[in-house]
């Protein structure tokens, strides 16, 4: 089996950046590290694949002989789309670590950036809209009438 | 295709199918919970056939898509994947009952359940995959699907604790995740495959360093999951904080299906048992340490997630000797310890709700205030500590025949380590019993003990009592479950005889080979 140098050192330097990084306390630098460490494992898996050669699958073609081993190809794929799916969580996690640490508990009773005006203001900003609607309303309805 | 084969995928199919379901059902609660009911109900029914078919015709193998072995996805199901596939499916579904039971009497605002079905239903799936993988990226799949679920699970209502507690338990797993996979590379690159029956072969026949390396990564991937001693850190400062019947999956399940990659992998692919030596040793400090945390305890959430470390000791045990009896013995102490730490959670659940917290320094006169759950709680105890006739009793002394027949001094270290661990067991949940149960209510201020004092209670307890009842399913799903642990006590011989079977499957790979391969291996 032979492997690239460059995807090698590309590799070991992916693995140490990321282990180095995932060493921090801080949540979004462990999911950074997360992520470079899951891209090495996943250029490993690639590495391990062997020489490059011809598509896989496809037979018929002169280079049949020199395909390439697409088992790895599918694994990474497959671990690709794990990774994603975990990033995605640790991410919301995070936001949800935010949001705790700068509001606390208080802050999931907070709705939406009208948050603190009481009931009677948001009353009135519906009456006020529904007002507006009215007007609008009207004013069709007088050039509907205008119209010959 | 006959019935075992179309039952394989199966287990798989439902749970994920009634995943879908109950995610579109999100807001109809009733609804989702039937969807789950149901396909849980479904898949123990799937198991329990494939257990006696398994057992009567051998391993069931399909090949998924009609892709021959080595190429395409293969499952199996040996006597070992069946058995475990019906106590695990057997739990999920009697935990399920309970959390049903505690969302009626709550009115689910404690959890939120438009997402707790689904999650429930993924964390089941991914773990009958992992039952029944027979390569070595699916068991990685079967894991990355479990462990998705169970963050979600871990983290439900993203109350500041439970975030801190997810933060642990994730991180750690994403390492033991990421290091699963690395070696399963580097397995793919030493043999050119991941399929379990090939690599019975050809793993064998490379080099004795590369043996050992690949063997030491995917011990160590699962050995973080099974929290074995030193990788075991993780695991009671995670577990207690998530709800009741989360909690009592986690203890009962995801350490086993841990336990289970390594039995499987240990005995499959290194049957030369080369990890005997580390294993042993390993397994002695998991026990003693595991229940020396658990005596310094005052939380009983705690308490039991320290029991449960020290009990993964013995099964480790049981793999390290590696003998017929011995997995036969780890076999049955699996079944037993999955079913009696779950229902013993569940029993913690009661007594948080009853009782108004899990801290020993403020518990008190429950025997009054809940004699069934204070039954309940002592013959689940009693089994733990393995007091006869018990099936925990039974499932030591098979260990302990087992390690006395290897007759190495290191195997009597074993031997008596396990019986401190047990005597320490018994002690610690019956002064846990006695504190919360048996001292009187009055008694509890200013209690004056000197033992008391120096437990160590939950960092993060608010010290609030807040009292919540009980509605008759979380206790009948509680008796049901310990029901089911005395019935491993009194149908002991056919459960060790059937545990005997697998371990014969288990010792002699040649059974799974030639199930996945019927023509030879290529």
């Amino acid at each position: 089996m032979s492997a690239s140098l460059t995807l090698v050192v590309l590799m070991a330097v992916l693995y140490a950046a990321g282990v180095y990084i995932m060493l921090e306390r801080s949540l979004t630098r462990v999911l950074i590290g997360f992520v470079l460490v899951g891209n090495a494992t996943n250029l490993l898996i690639f590495i391990m694949s062997g020489r490059p050669g011809g598509s896989p699958i496809i037979t018929g073609t002169a280079r049949d002989a020199n395909m390439a081993d697409p088992v790895p190809q599918v694994l990474m794929l497959t671990a690709i789309v794990i990774n994603f799916g975990i990033t995605a969580l640790i991410l919301a996690l995070i936001y949800r670590s935010w949001w705790l640490a700068r509001l606390g508990d208080e802050g999931d009773d907070l709705t939406d950036e009208h948050a603190g005006e009481t009931a009677s203001s948001s009353e009135e900003n519906f009456r006020s809209s529904s007002d507006d609607d009215a007007a609008v309303q009207a004013s069709l309805d007088a050039g509907a009438e205008d119209a010959p | 295709m006959n019935a075992m084969s179309i039952l394989v995928p199966l287990v798989v199919a439902i749970p994920l199918i009634g995943s879908a379901v109950t995610l579109a059902l999100g807001r109809r609660h009733s609804r989702q919970i039937t969807v789950s009911v149901v396909s849980l109900t479904l898949v123990v029914l799937a198991a329990a056939a494939l257990l006696v078919l398994v057992d009567r015709h051998g391993p069931a193998v399909v090949h998924v898509g009609g892709w021959q072995a080595p190429w395409g996805i293969v499952l199996v199901v040996d006597r070992l994947s069946a058995l475990m596939l019906l106590i695990s499916a057997l739990m999920l579904l009697g935990v399920l009952l309970f959390a049903v039971g505690q969302g009626i009497v709550d009115g689910d605002s404690e959890t939120p359940v438009s997402i707790f079905h689904p999650s429930y239903l993924v964390l089941a799936a991914g773990l009958f995959n992992a039952f029944i993988a027979g390569d070595l990226f699916n068991l990685y799949v079967g894991f990355e699907m479990l462990l998705s679920a169970s963050y979600v699970l871990l983290t439900l209502g993203g109350t500041g604790a439970r975030i801190r507690a997810g933060v642990t338990y994730i991180v750690v797993s994403l390492v033991s995740s990421v290091l699963f996979l690395s070696a399963i590379a580097l397995v793919y690159g030493a043999t050119g495959t991941v399929t379990l029956a090939l690599l019975a072969e050809r793993i064998p026949a490379l080099p004795t360093g590369i043996q050992l390396i690949l063997g030491l990564m995917l011990l160590l991937a699962f050995s973080v999951k099974a929290a074995v001693f030193p990788l075991s850190f993780w695991l009671p400062d995670s577990y207690p904080t998530a709800p009741a019947p989360v909690t009592a999956v986690f203890a009962g399940l995801l350490t086993k299906v841990g336990v289970y990659a390594i039995l499987r992998t240990q005995t499959l692919l290194f049957p030369e048992n080369p990890f005997s030596v580390p294993l042993l040793v390993v397994a002695m400090l998991t026990m003693l340490v595991g229940i020396l945390g658990a005596l310094a305890q005052a939380d009983i959430k705690r308490l039991l997630s320290f029991t449960l470390v020290s009990h993964i000791g013995y099964l480790i045990f049981g793999i390290a000797i590696g003998t017929p009896l011995a997995l036969a013995a780890t076999i049955f102490y699996l079944v037993h310890h999955i079913s009696v730490q779950t229902t013993l959670f569940l029993c913690a659940g009661l007594v948080e709700r009853v009782g108004g917290t899990t801290s020993l320094a403020r518990l008190g006169g429950m025997l009054k205030a809940a004699p069934v759950v204070a039954v309940l709680f002592f013959v689940g105890a009693l089994n733990l500590g393995g007091i006869p006739p018990f099936s925990g009793f039974l499932g030591k002394l098979a260990l302990f025949q087992a390690g006395a027949e290897l007759g190495t001094p290191l195997a009597y270290a074993g031997l008596a380590a396990g019986a401190v661990t047990s005597l320490l067991t018994l002690y610690a949940l019956a002064r846990a019993w006695n504190m919360a149960f048996w001292r009187p209510r009055r008694e509890v201020e200013n209690y004056e003990s000197s033992m008391l004092d120096r437990l160590t209670d939950d960092p993060h307890d608010q010290g609030s009592v807040i009292t919540k009842t009980v509605s008759a399913l979380m206790v009948g799903a509680t008796a049901a479950m310990l029901l089911l642990t005395l019935s491993l006590t009194v149908f002991a011989g056919p459960v060790f005889a059937f545990a005997a079977r697998a371990a014969a499957d288990v010792e002699a790979p040649a059974t799974y080979i030639d199930a996945v391969f019927p023509n030879g291996t290529p």
